[in-house]
């Protein structure tokens, strides 16, 4: 896929007004993530007790958390974990499922049977499930949640993958290659795999919204980023009892996470719109 | 439909057995010696002895893994590490407040999300479809645990209707169920709307109209119930997707329950608790996903007579 | 006369598929309604039976008077007392026609209890009695059986004896026979044909193949892009078109007789409603037109030896 071609859709889906504003906050936060210690206040580690619990002001314009430490540096510094750990451990996923899946679409036979009856079985297994049990064998932070992540998506990428080439492989074009003599390896990088990749860039960049939700739902369990280091979710797993107190708390970083995910997936819309790929995304 | 259903019960068998698999290995994958994370630091070399012997830990894998899965069906969970009470009795203690739980969510879910769609179908394009499409965004893309909070927030915390935690009485379950439903009524409503709009353009059902039946029998007799078939098959595959939801709204309203037994088992390292509660919680997604498939044949003779 | 159609035109928002159609149905007869794929025809049917409404279209202008009463003037619940009983309708495609998850019987006994008041019993029994009149053996386990579990034909026959419930007075059958094999499309036309002329219906028969129009039809209306070229009894318009589409049309028929791949085709296609042309639509595929074909309208105009044309160079008659 050149260079014009892939940015084409991009450009169009930042025409469409949803597609800017949701475009304009993913550039936002990623600016954030990646500048964080350049823009972010304070520190995020020095805990400052005297100046614990307090509300919005002008010196802290997110408020304080239980120890004192500035809100907003601390959710600035939380996108940065969130959403490296998101994009890493899908983008892990994402390459390992395509491999995977087009191994399986295209050689068939045992091999595909054998992926899959394993992705069908994991399907129904709810991602958080999965996730679980991997934090369960490789331990709590932030290794762990990347594990679980990558694996938890890995059956949803090999079944799109393989449901494309599988779809891909018969058509006439395939076929004029391949009796012209073109050699497996070939068709299947110079043909295959290209025309499978919008699709699933596609699921891949709505399943980062996916990856962050679980990444924040197991900080939020105190399994994922441990103390000091923040993450959106592990900054809420004082739970409910910090809600009497001091709500902000708890509610700004989950409002970070929420207007983010639902960003990347109307952003992902707006791509799918202007990719026109809704029902090969559908077939899957 | 007999021989339906047993074929798919058979068909249960090799998933029960691949899944116990892995949960019965996580004992061997963490890091460390599988006795070691069986005990307690500093337990005597007896205690080491007894449990070696009672897991066959010095036999080969395969074994070790056919004595813990005999054990398990003799509903022998093991000992909890921490708390060194039976496994069995503590999952036993919590498995009614997660089923129920879980049961509610899932009803409210499907209800909710099935009138919400087939209205959202019915106003196609006009306000109440956006408003209800606009909810299903909502619903499906925030963090279940997160509107738990919000929701404790407002009803809780500022208008005191409901307790923040706890299992006493229904009125903790209104919070809870609602949060976990949310998700689940996203899911259901939007299926639903896409399988309504879908059938009501059949031929099928331009000959219903033509017949001169009135519009609301059609719509509620043939035409949901149409749709009603990928709807039941979406919910049958992500009844786990459900359950998986009460795991954490479980441990936000801090309700006894698998989810809490579960996430506490974790950050305790209490590995006896954390395969038991997974195996449950699988157990549970594999019914569910029967039970949705049984319904599907139900519904759909064309289904039942493909696999019979 | 049964149903007389008057300058129906039909709208979808801006576009207007249909302009200015007219024809009769008597007792007793059958009305052909021809065209290519794209011509109006299916429309117009779901004009007659009030049925637009759910494809998005409403009646923009004309009327549709069947026995004394203008249909387009009544409301939703009054045309619901109409469409089943007195104007029954049988689709295309029998394969997608019935509910796939209700048995047939009750999909056939529903219209008796809807429109006749029938109990429960005595509509199974009107059922019964349909199968038995369209010749389908073993009509109680028919009865039984869900839609797949039937062959094309026999669903047909199960649509039309749907269709047959209500007792109507005229029946729209729109390309009843296009999805099925040829030998059981000749049985269906056969049945349609007889029971008409048995129990004194009309029939609007809906096609594209003139070869079933030949065959039974009393009367013939030729669509073209939306708009009526030509109507006229059956024998005298096969035997000299006037309209060229006509003559177009019926030189589509293969005949005995005929060589091998001389099988007259019309070139071109017609085109879509969102992109009419002006003057007469068929201009650009007619082998007679003339300048005014570009842009006057052929209206369509009684003619003495009878029917109506809308053409500005129609083909002699003898």
């Amino acid at each position: 896929m050149s260079l014009a071609r892939s940015i084409a859709p991009v450009a169009r889906a930042l025409r469409t007004p949803v597609g800017a504003i949701a475009g304009l906050w993913l550039a936002l936060i990623v600016a954030a993530a990646l500048l964080a210690p350049l823009i972010a206040p304070y520190a995020y580690d020095v805990q400052n007790l005297p100046e614990s619990f307090q509300p919005p002001s002008p010196a802290h314009l997110l408020g304080t958390d239980e120890f004192g430490r500035d809100l907003l540096t601390r959710i600035i510094y939380g996108a940065r974990t969130s959403l490296s750990v998101s994009v890493i451990s899908i983008a892990i996923s994402v390459f390992a499922g395509m491999v995977l899946g087009a191994a399986a679409g295209y050689f068939g036979g045992t091999f595909d049977r054998a992926v899959t009856i394993v992705v069908d079985l994991s399907w129904s297994f709810p991602e958080i499930l999965v996730a679980l049990i991997l934090v369960a064998i490789i331990g709590p932070g932030v290794t762990g949640t990347m594990a679980a992540i990558g694996v938890a998506y890995l059956a949803q990428f090999t079944r799109l993958t393989r449901s494309q080439i599988l779809a891909i492989r018969s058509e006439t074009y395939i076929e004029a290659a391949r009796s012209l003599g073109a050699g497996g390896g070939f068709i299947l990088f110079r043909h295959l795999l290209p025309n499978a990749l919008a699709p699933v860039l596609v699921a891949g960049m709505l399943a980062t919204g996916d990856a962050i939700i679980l990444e924040a739902t197991l900080g939020f369990f105190g399994l994922g980023a441990q103390p000091p280091l923040p993450s959106w979710g592990s900054m809420m797993s004082s739970g409910s009892a910090l809600l009497f107190k001091a709500p902000w708390i708890i509610i700004l970083p989950g409002l970070a996470v929420a207007i983010t995910v639902i960003a990347i997936n109307l952003f992902g819309d707006a791509l799918i719109r202007a990719l026109d790929i809704k029902t090969r995304l559908r077939e899957a | 439909m007999l021989s339906y259903l047993i074929k798919r019960i058979l068909l249960l068998v090799p998933v029960f057995l691949a899944v116990s698999a892995v949960i019965f290995l996580i004992l061997h994958l963490i890091p460390g010696d599988p006795v070691d994370n069986l005990l307690k630091v500093g337990s005597s070399a007896s205690k080491r002895a007894e449990i070696e012997a009672r897991y066959g830990l010095d036999r080969p894998l395969i074994v070790q893994y056919g004595i813990w899965l005999g054990n398990v069906l003799q509903g022998d969970l093991g000992t909890s590490i921490v708390t060194r009470r039976p496994v069995a009795q503590l999952i036993g203690q919590v498995m009614p407040d997660s089923l129920q739980l879980g049961g509610l969510a899932l009803l409210l879910s499907s209800v909710a999300g099935v009138l919400l769609g087939v209205l959202a179908a019915k106003a196609r394009d006009r306000w109440p479809d956006r408003l209800v499409m606009g909810g299903v965004l909502l619903g499906s893309t925030l963090p279940s645990f997160w509107i738990g909070l919000i929701l404790i927030l407002v009803f809780s915390v500022q208008l005191g209707w409901f307790p923040v935690s706890g299992a006493r009485g229904w009125s903790s379950l209104v919070l809870p169920v609602i949060t976990i439903g949310l998700g689940g009524i996203a899911l259901v409503a939007r299926v639903t709307r896409v399988a309504m709009i879908d059938t009501a353009g059949r031929d099928f059902v331009l000959l219903l109209h033509a017949k001169g039946l009135p519009p609301g029998r059609i719509l509620w007799r043939h035409v949901l119930r149409h749709a009603m078939i990928p709807v039941v098959t979406i919910l049958a595959l992500r009844i786990g997707w459900i359950l998986g939801g009460a795991v954490t709204v479980e441990y936000v309203f801090a309700r006894p329950g698998l989810g809490t037994t579960l996430i506490k088992a974790l950050n305790q390292h209490d590995y006896p608790v954390v395969q038991a509660c997974l195996l449950m919680l699988a157990i549970a997604v594999m019914l569910g996903t029967l039970l949705g498939d049984i319904i599907q044949a139900l519904m759909d003779p064309r289904v039942r007579e493909a696999i019979t | 006369m049964l149903l007389s159609v008057r300058d129906l035109s039909v709208r979808f928002g801006e576009v207007e598929p249909l302009s200015g159609i007219s024809f009769d149905i008597d007792r007793g007869e059958i009305l052909g309604l021809v065209g290519e794929s794209g011509s109006g025809k299916s429309l117009t049917a779901m004009a007659v039976a009030g049925l637009l409404p759910l494809v998005g279209g409403r009646i923009a202008a004309g009327s549709v008077t069947f026995d004394g009463t203008d249909l387009t003037r009544l409301a939703e619940d009054q045309l619901r007392t109409y469409r089943g009983r007195r104007i029954a309708f049988v689709t295309q495609n029998p394969m997608t026609a019935l509910d796939p998850a209700q048995r047939v019987g009750e999909q056939i006994d529903v219209v008796a209890r809807l429109h006749r008041g029938q109990s429960r019993q005595g509509a199974r029994a009107t059922t019964l009695d349909l199968l038995t009149a369209l010749r389908i053996p073993e009509a109680a386990a028919i009865c039984d059986a869900y839609p797949h579990q039937l062959s094309g034909g026999m669903k047909q026959r199960i649509v039309i004896a749907m269709a047959l419930a209500g007792e109507p007075d005229l029946i729209i059958a729109d390309e009843p026979t296009t999805a099925l094999d040829v030998t059981v499309q000749a049985q269906i036309i056969h049945l349609l044909g007889q029971l008409v002329r048995e129990r004194a219906l009309g029939l609007m028969l809906i096609t594209h193949d003139m070869g079933v129009v030949a065959q039974i039809c009393d009367r013939v209306a030729v669509l073209y892009a939306g708009r009526l070229a030509e109507t006229r009894a059956a024998a005298p318009l096969f035997a000299a078109p006037r309209h060229p589409y006509t003559a177009a049309l019926i030189g589509c028929i293969p005949r005995e007789g005929m060589a091998p791949g001389s099988l007259a085709g019309i070139p071109g296609a017609v085109p879509s409603a969102a992109a009419y042309s002006a003057g007469c639509r068929f201009h650009a595929r007619c082998a007679r037109m003339t300048g005014r074909c570009r842009t006057e309208v052929p209206v369509p105009a009684e003619r003495p030896e009878g029917g109506a044309l809308a053409c500005h160079n129609p083909l002699e008659v003898p």
